[in-house]
């Protein structure tokens, strides 16, 4: 199999998954709106002490990011799963583990990415100083697709299951628990004024070793969901 | 298989093959080969097992034991070196209603072995939807829906075609005009694994092996 019609179908089913969700564009805001308004609604409840939303800011940025990826998770597999197409990817000429890369990418672009898009202005709303906001930026560029990655792996366990919401969660929530406290600490870091190279070298660590090793678990895992 | 192996090209056998659902043994023992030109026709009540045995020959589903060879060598390890040989057409027709049935068909032709003069609309003018290239999946009737997923089996080189129940909801005149393209299939030297309800229509000269699995 040649490489040039290898990247072809990676491009091709990349497309394919983007023009999906345009054309089905209101489910794709739910992630987002549902972190805007977890957020935003914390400083209601906590009350005008600056100095308490701020020391909370980059916990409630952060678990807000994980329970919207979390809710947008199960989209990844679910419609392919139940009009057949995942079948068709099964048996393509192409390895699975690369189709299933493009689509969490897909994934990762309509559902991680506007929360990156948004975060800093939610930054400023809890009251987060602007020096730590790069560091907060650069903590969700590289935490977020790991949540996509890893929690690919979870939607493919449980994509075959008529009911797998909640058994998803237990799965994938622990797997994230690193990933919040190492992002969250480097903000915290960061807003203190102390380099965050260590957090942020975990982070990227942490990216790296899902970015190899969940598409091929999810392609093992897809297998087993469909036989 | 060693003075079998030179002979083994374009076939496919299936070894004692066994398969159990629900602490339900379907079938075992089942041993059989297709070659270049023939259908394999899979007959049976309800619940005997044809769809599960068309998804082993797939690969998808693993048989409880037994084998299965494309050319002499194990599907399992051949992975997608197998697949480009295979089209599949399941119950579910595998399309995306909300993309239009031109772009369902490029994407069949992405994931299947790329192969060169083979033109889309070429392929929905053969199975009879012409003019519906660019309406959305979604406002197809279910026989025009059944008819776009039988069109992604022209769009590839695959030379095995393992059709699940591939008439359902197609009007008279649609399966005898599918019947027609399976059997050019077929002449060109393909192959196809199928289940159907309806009495196959084929003319003479197709080789048909049939196997029943209710009776055996």
């Amino acid at each position: 199999m040649s490489t040039l019609s290898l990247t072809s179908a990676f491009s091709l089913l990349l497309k394919r998954d983007l023009v999906l969700a345009y054309r089905r564009r209101a489910e794709l805001v739910n992630p987002m709106l549902f972190f805007v308004l977890v957020t935003a609604m914390f400083p209601l409840g906590i009350g005008n002490d600056a100095k308490l939303i701020e020391a909370v800011g980059p916990g409630v940025i952060w678990v807000a990011a994980l329970l919207a990826a979390l809710l947008s998770l199960d989209s990844m597999f679910r419609s392919d799963y139940d009009d057949g197409s995942l079948e068709q990817f099964m048996l393509s000429a192409h390895p699975v583990s690369i189709l299933v890369l493009a689509k969490i990418l897909a994934h990762w672009l309509v559902t991680g990415l506007p929360l990156f898009i948004v975060a800093p202005l939610l930054a400023v709303l809890l009251n987060i100083p602007a020096s730590a906001i790069p560091t907060l930026m650069l903590t969700l560029i590289l935490g977020t697709p790991v949540l996509s990655l890893i929690g690919s792996v979870g939607v493919a366990l449980t994509v075959g299951l008529r009911r797998g919401g909640v058994i998803l969660s237990i799965l994938v929530l622990p797997l994230y628990v690193p990933v919040l406290i190492f992002a969250t600490d480097a903000v915290k870091t960061a807003i203190v004024g102390i380099p965050t190279t260590a957090q942020l070298s975990i982070l990227s660590a942490m990216l790296v070793g899902s970015l190899v090793l969940a598409p091929m678990a999810t392609a093992a895992s897809l297998r087993i969901s469909l036989s | 298989m060693t003075a079998a192996a030179t002979n083994t090209a374009g076939t496919y056998e299936a070894q004692s093959l066994e398969c159990i659902r629900d602490d339900r043994v379907l079938f075992e023992d089942l041993s059989f080969g297709i070659n270049p030109g023939q259908a394999l026709v899979l007959e049976g009540r309800n619940g005997s097992g044809k769809t599960s045995l068309l998804r082993i020959l797939c690969g998808i589903r693993l048989p409880e034991s037994g084998k299965l060879l494309w050319e002499g060598e194990d599907i399992f390890r051949l992975g997608p070196e197998f697949h480009e040989h295979i089209a599949y057409l399941g119950h579910k027709d595998g399309s995306k209603l909300d993309l239009t049935p031109l772009e369902n068909l490029r994407i069949a032709q992405g994931l299947g072995k790329a192969s060169d003069g083979i033109d889309l609309e070429e392929a929905l003018d053969q199975v009879g939807l012409y003019g519906f290239e660019d309406v959305p999946t979604r406002n197809l009737s279910a026989g025009q829906q059944r008819r776009l997923a039988i069109a992604r089996l022209l769009v590839t080189d695959a030379k095995l075609w393992i059709l699940d129940e591939p008439f359902t909801s197609l009007d008279r005149k649609g399966i005898e005009h599918m019947e027609r393209l399976f059997e050019g299939h077929l002449n060109r030297g393909g192959m196809a694994a199928m289940t159907t309800h309806h009495r196959i229509g084929f003319r003479d000269e197709v080789q048909l092996v049939r196997i029943n699995l209710s009776e055996r």
